[in-house]
């Protein structure tokens, strides 16, 4: 079991390592870590902590991507979500509740979503884009169209304070995804989504309830992306309907296919997704910190994307395929002409 | 009634009832000049949206389109501070340097058959890089030229001002209609849509179509950019966020399936100033927030997808009827 | 000689699909090209295409060599092929299909009007008038067909490949392209046609070609070969496998399992009555279309019943879908394996405990060992052919992945599968385990609905056949009834017997009294069509 989830992570590992490896290079002091005040300070924990948005989306987006679907909303909901939250405690409501509303708002849009995939038969694509177009505008409505501060430490806790010794978001990232991958590998949920994915049609014949999961997948999405919405307003303490998780979604889409998951469905990894998210946040800190302005970053993302299409196409794998039994062929045609 | 034509029908008449409404409340919409300035205000959108239409009509998608405008002016507006070119060089520059970057992106799509949102994303963050490489500021364009440009209109019947991206913009969708509906090019792009295999198996060049088809978009987005920089009169990195989004919403909102196959350019058009009606709305009500706009485009995208899909289901129990 | 064909070989990675073959055409006849599945013709038919490139060998086109590269470069030589399903985009209007590649124009640009006008021709030669700006998505199958046809001809002009054009067809629609094919026979096109229904090649073609694994065996005059030597230079063997001639062992009445009375969805299935017997086989027969999948989807809950309702002992069954009906005790191998059956990327161990999973909800897991040992289990019962557990499902061969799907259905020891073509798609080897594995089933008291192509499986494994046509039930035959020509009479609706009566004979003694027995079913939409014998798709002879 053990040796098999590690060949599975392998390439993602030797990435994440071989990274870090360069931003040492530029920036010696990027992997010295000091133990100040109670807590870890250094290049990586911020690294760590920076990551937690993403690896959050990450989780549900490995989920989304893993039935051959893809949610687009996500940054949306982030601004949704951290909307409710700065909403319910400046208007005083207290904390509980204000968590527990924005994770609320969470689960709806992503049922929303997952009604319109997995019950009137809208492609992903096309249905998430619709919250995608809407959610801001919801989100403003809530703000009123300003960034609504607050002050409620409790609340910003969650998004800059620390926990034994790391930041609350990296606890809250790292729960987060051993709990998905606790529930999703200790139980038959994992292998159902993954049947769901691969062959929705056969999977129903099965027996196997696929609208239902289809939907559930969807909500755990949106309450994965109500956590990074809480943890992005507690972060700046405020509410930014504009500009809260905007772009996240993209990002989160890399981590995922960065760890690994084919865009087309079927078997998944989240722990490969969640590495994913941190090799994203390597190379914008790394670039921060080597000195390189911080344009470059959307280049090289883009330049990632790049890569990765080309080793997840099918075209370019059964042209592989089929130059390799070219060589071997010729090969043997040599050995066989050699011997006679 | 046709299923295919439905969806503009609807498109065409959700406009109408909504100006119908408009200018019950506020007689002053119906004038020229108010006409004038849906037709300038929306010039880059209309361009843009008219090479997403077609992409989509393939079955495909661009999400660089904005970084592509914002990139654009980026790149006119440093030129011309820079190198001393008269704008119609640096026009011309431009146009190819985004045609080929779309051609590149539609050639991506082809040969590695993959998703094309994945790819144009690739596109998306190498366009807004490169801005942001070019300058991170917003650069001002002063040239006499761009003043002229800016300053072209022809006044029309009740003082409204039909200004030159107006008119370009309607130029391009004529254009977009043309290619479209009128050629074989168009007829590929409409196969493609229907069904890839099968396209093959007709006679469609897919690969030849394919990047066509994006260098086509590439060309009305660089095209868009030109106009989004007469119109503000500056480049900007950060400018056009969300753009291709929007240029989505109005194809979707003009009738055309976003699964591909089936839609009018024509209806790209109506969708777009159905837009610009919404925000005119917005601005004579003053009272309503900005934030409405994205809630009804929303809505009418969740209508419209829920109309074709409700077409398609429709024709399809006919023909399990046993309708001939 | 229009087309001929010497030597042609084409070799794929492990395989020979086509070994030295040869083939003629002349113009002016129906060639019929047969063989079993991965006999070789669809290989030399995309050889023809230019889909593939031969290996060896030569093709002349009236005394030319050709070797096209792609579709459109064989079409351009004169070869136009139509096959099953994807032909045209039903997107586009049935003038745009007719005329795609080749519009008429005027200064660049699409002269619609002219175009019309070209398309309104082209049907008119086939006796069709429609309105071609129609999108082709609102036309019938068989007229899609035509349009088809009518564009490869126009486009090609010499040859003409059909390649299972009928597939999809009800009888009378079939008339309607075996006479446009004849025509252009007449016309002097030379006119390849593969099919699967041998009735069909002996009623339509002049001479016919037999491969097989990749060999040409015989060519000959279709009008003086006889039906049982045809099968023989198919299957390169004569019937003599005792599953195939035996019949299933006669144990009188059994006590009643389920009762579906009045069971039917519109536009699919016309309500139908229907009673299993525990450990009782029941087969249904038909042609392709007829009602016999839409039956087994209706009572599986893939295409809920909208009318009627099911039975067991302890009352009234719930089986509005597939969970449904899996928690009623059924189960359900359909006909598509591959995109209704496998999941291709997962284990066959996965694939195996699936629905078992499904059934216990996914909070309570199958643990690994107990998993393991259940697919090591029916690995060997079943004789499946793999390396192990873990090997993907999509790398094993048909018959493999459709023991791993039985195996997934015996699994949750059903008390009522559903076996869809359960045979389709697989070696001969293979095929007669399966049967025998039904045989099997049996003894363990299962009981079974069988839909099959094939007469003589049917007719093996079968204790009674209902026959179904033009989507209702419209016979049954039982004991000594049971024979290849009573069925095919049936199919066909020559001299069947008394409809009612012999529904109620098939539904044994205790008939429902309270619901609408089978023939007083809405008959306005459904026009009974008269339909010779030959029409009716015995692949192995029903004699």
């Amino acid at each position: 079991m053990m040796p098999q989830v590690l060949t599975r992570l392998a390439p993602q590992l030797i990435a994440l390592v071989v990274l870090m490896g360069l931003v040492t290079l530029f920036y010696p002091g990027f992997l010295s870590i000091s133990y100040s005040d109670g807590r870890l300070v250094g290049p990586m924990i911020d690294v760590l902590k920076r990551s937690a948005p993403v690896a959050l989306l990450a989780i549900g987006m490995t989920l989304v991507i893993a039935t051959r679907g893809i949610d687009l909303s996500v940054g949306a909901i982030v601004a949704i979500c951290g909307a409710v939250a700065a909403y319910m405690i400046a208007s005083g409501y207290g904390l509980p509740l204000a968590l527990a509303l924005a994770l609320v708002a969470g689960l709806a849009a992503g049922l929303w979503n997952g009604v319109l995939v997995a019950v009137i038969g809208v492609q992903p694509f096309v249905a998430t884009l619709i919250l995608m177009t809407m959610g801001r505008g919801i989100a403003q409505l809530i703000t009123e169209g300003r960034i609504l501060t607050f002050t409620d430490p409790a609340f910003a806790f969650i998004g800059s304070g620390t926990a034994l010794g790391l930041p609350v978001p990296v606890w809250i990232w790292l729960g987060a995804a051993v709990l998905a991958v606790a529930l999703l590998r200790r139980t038959a949920l994992g292998m159902l989504i993954e049947a769901v994915g691969i062959n929705r049609k056969a999977s129903a014949v099965a027996g196997v309830n696929a609208t239902v999961l289809l939907v559930a997948v969807y909500m755990a999405m949106g309450l994965c992306a109500a956590l990074a919405g809480l943890i992005i307003t507690a972060d700046i303490r405020g509410a930014d309907a504009n500009n809260a998780g905007l772009w996240l979604e993209l990002d989160a889409i890399l981590a995922v296919v960065i760890g690994g998951n084919s865009l087309l469905g079927g078997r998944f990894s989240i722990a490969a997704a969640v590495i994913g998210a941190l090799i994203i946040q390597t190379i914008t800190i790394g670039i921060r910190l080597a000195g390189f302005p911080s344009e470059y970053n959307l280049v090289i993302k883009a330049v990632l994307v790049l890569v990765i299409l080309v080793l997840q196409s099918p075209r370019i794998a059964s042209e592989y395929a089929f130059w390799r039994q070219e060589a071997r062929r010729k090969r043997e045609a040599q050995l066989k002409g050699a011997g006679r | 009634m046709n299923t295919r034509t439905l969806p503009l029908y609807v498109t065409i008449a959700i406009f109408l009832v909504g100006y119908l409404i408009c200018w019950l409340q506020y007689p002053n919409i119906l004038s020229t000049r108010v006409v004038g300035n849906l037709l300038t205000d929306n010039a880059y959108l209309g361009i843009v949206a008219v090479g997403m239409t077609l992409v989509i009509l393939s079955g495909g998608i661009d999400l660089s389109v904005g970084s592509v405008i914002a990139f654009s002016g980026v790149f006119i507006a440093v030129m011309l501070r820079d190198s001393g070119l008269h704008p119609l060089l640096v026009f011309a520059l431009l146009l190819a340097l985004t045609t080929a970057f779309g051609a590149a992106m539609g050639w991506l799509v082809y040969w590695l058959a993959m998703p094309a949102f994945i790819v144009t994303l690739a596109g998306m963050f190498l366009a807004r890089g490169a801005a942001y490489l070019l300058s991170v500021d917003s650069v001002p364009i002063q040239h006499d030229f761009y003043r002229m440009l800016q300053g072209a209109y022809w006044l029309m019947p009740g003082r409204g001002r039909l200004t030159l991206i107006g008119v370009l913009m309607l130029a391009v969708v004529a254009a977009g209609i043309v290619i479209a509906h009128k050629t074989r090019f168009g007829t590929s792009v409409f196969a493609l849509g229907g069904g890839e295999a099968t396209a093959r198996l007709m006679g469609v060049r897919q690969g030849r179509t394919t990047v066509l088809v994006y260098a086509f978009s590439g060309l009305t987005a660089g095209l868009s950019g030109i106009v989004f920089s007469i119109y503000t009169g500056s480049g900007y990195s950060l400018g056009t966020v969300g753009t291709e989004l929007t240029a989505i919403a109005c194809v979707v909102i003009g009738g055309t399936l976003l699964s591909g196959g089936a839609g009018y350019m024509f209806g790209t058009l109506v969708g777009v100033l159905t837009m610009g009606l919404i925000q005119t709305y917005i601005v004579f009500d003053g009272s309503l927030s900005s934030w409405w706009t994205k809630i009804v485009i929303g809505i009418l995208i969740l209508a419209f997808i829920l109309l074709q899909k409700g077409l398609v289901r429709l024709s399809q129990a006919r023909l399990n009827a046993g309708e001939p | 000689m229009l087309l001929s064909i010497r030597s042609l070989t084409k070799e794929f990675p492990g395989t020979k699909a086509l070994d030295s073959v040869d083939f003629d055409l002349r113009a002016g006849e129906i060639h019929a090209l047969l063989g079993e599945n991965g006999a070789g013709k669809s290989t030399l038919i995309k050889c023809l295409t230019g889909a593939y490139q031969r290996d060896a060998g030569t093709v002349t086109l009236e005394g030319r060599e050709i070797a096209p590269r792609s579709t459109v470069e064989a079409q351009d030589l004169g070869i136009g092929t139509v096959y099953q399903e994807v032909n045209l985009l039903p997107n586009l209007t049935v003038a745009q299909n007719l005329l795609f590649g080749h519009e008429p124009r005027r200064m660049g640009l699409i002269d619609s009007r002219a175009m019309r006008l070209r398309a309104r021709a082209m049907l008119a030669e086939y006796g069709l008038d429609l309105n071609v700006d129609r999108d082709l998505a609102t036309c019938s199958v068989a007229i899609q067909q035509i349009i088809a046809i009518a564009r490869a001809v126009s486009l090609s002009g010499k040859v003409l490949i059909l390649d299972e054009p009928t597939a999809s067809l009800d009888a009378r629609e079939i008339e309607m392209v075996f006479g446009v094919v004849r025509n252009l026979r007449d016309r002097g096109l030379g006119i390849v046609f593969v099919s699967h229904f041998l009735d069909q090649v002996f009623d339509l073609t002049d001479r016919l070609t037999v491969l097989r694994n990749g060999r040409h065996i015989v060519t000959e005059e279709t009008a003086t070969l006889d039906r049982v030597r045809l099968i023989e230079h198919m299957l390169g063997r004569s019937l003599q496998d005792e599953v195939l001639h035996s019949r299933p062992p006669d144990r009188g009445p059994r006590p009643e399992l389920l009762r579906f009375t009045g069971f039917g969805r519109k536009g699919r299935i016309e309500p139908f009555d229907l009673d299993i017997g525990a450990g009782e086989v029941v087969g249904l027969a038909g042609l392709l279309g007829s009602g016999r999948t839409e039956s087994a989807e209706a009572i599986f809950g893939l295409q809920p019943a909208q009318t009627g309702e099911a039975r067991d002992r302890s009352g009234v069954l719930d089986l509005s879908s597939p969970r449904k009906a899996i928690a009623a005790g059924f189960g359900f191998a359909p006909e598509d394996r591959k995109t209704d059956g496998i999941v291709a990327d997962l284990s066959i161990r996965e694939n195996i405990i699936l629905a078992l999973q499904a059934r216990r909800g996914w909070a309570r897991p199958i643990a690994r060992a107990e998993q393991a040992r259940i697919a090591v289990d029916y690995i060997r019962r079943l004789d499946i052919r793999t390396s192990g557990p873990e090997k993907r499902i999509g790398e094993l061969s048909g018959g493999n992945q459709q023991k791993v799907v039985l195996a997934r259905w015996l699994a949750m020891n059903p008390r009522f599968l559903i076996l869809d073509e359960p045979t389709r798609g697989i070696d001969v080897g293979a095929h007669a385990e399966i049967l025998h594995l039904i045989h099997q089933l049996v003894e363990q008291g299962m009981s079974l609905l069988v839909i099959s192509s094939e007469l003589d499986e049917l007719m093996a494994v079968s204790n009674r056949i209902i026959v179904l046509r033009d989507r209702r039930h419209i016979a049954a035959l039982a004991g000594d009834e049971v024979s290849g020509p009573t069925i095919m009479r049936a199919i066909a609706g020559v001299d069947a017997p008394v409809e009612k009566g012999a529904v109620e004979k098939g539904c044994v003694e205790d008939a429902p009294v309270e619901a609408a027995p089978v023939g007083t079913a809405p008959v306005e939409d459904a026009p009974v069509k008269d339909m010779p014998v030959e029409d009716v798709p015995v692949e192995k002879g029903g004699e």
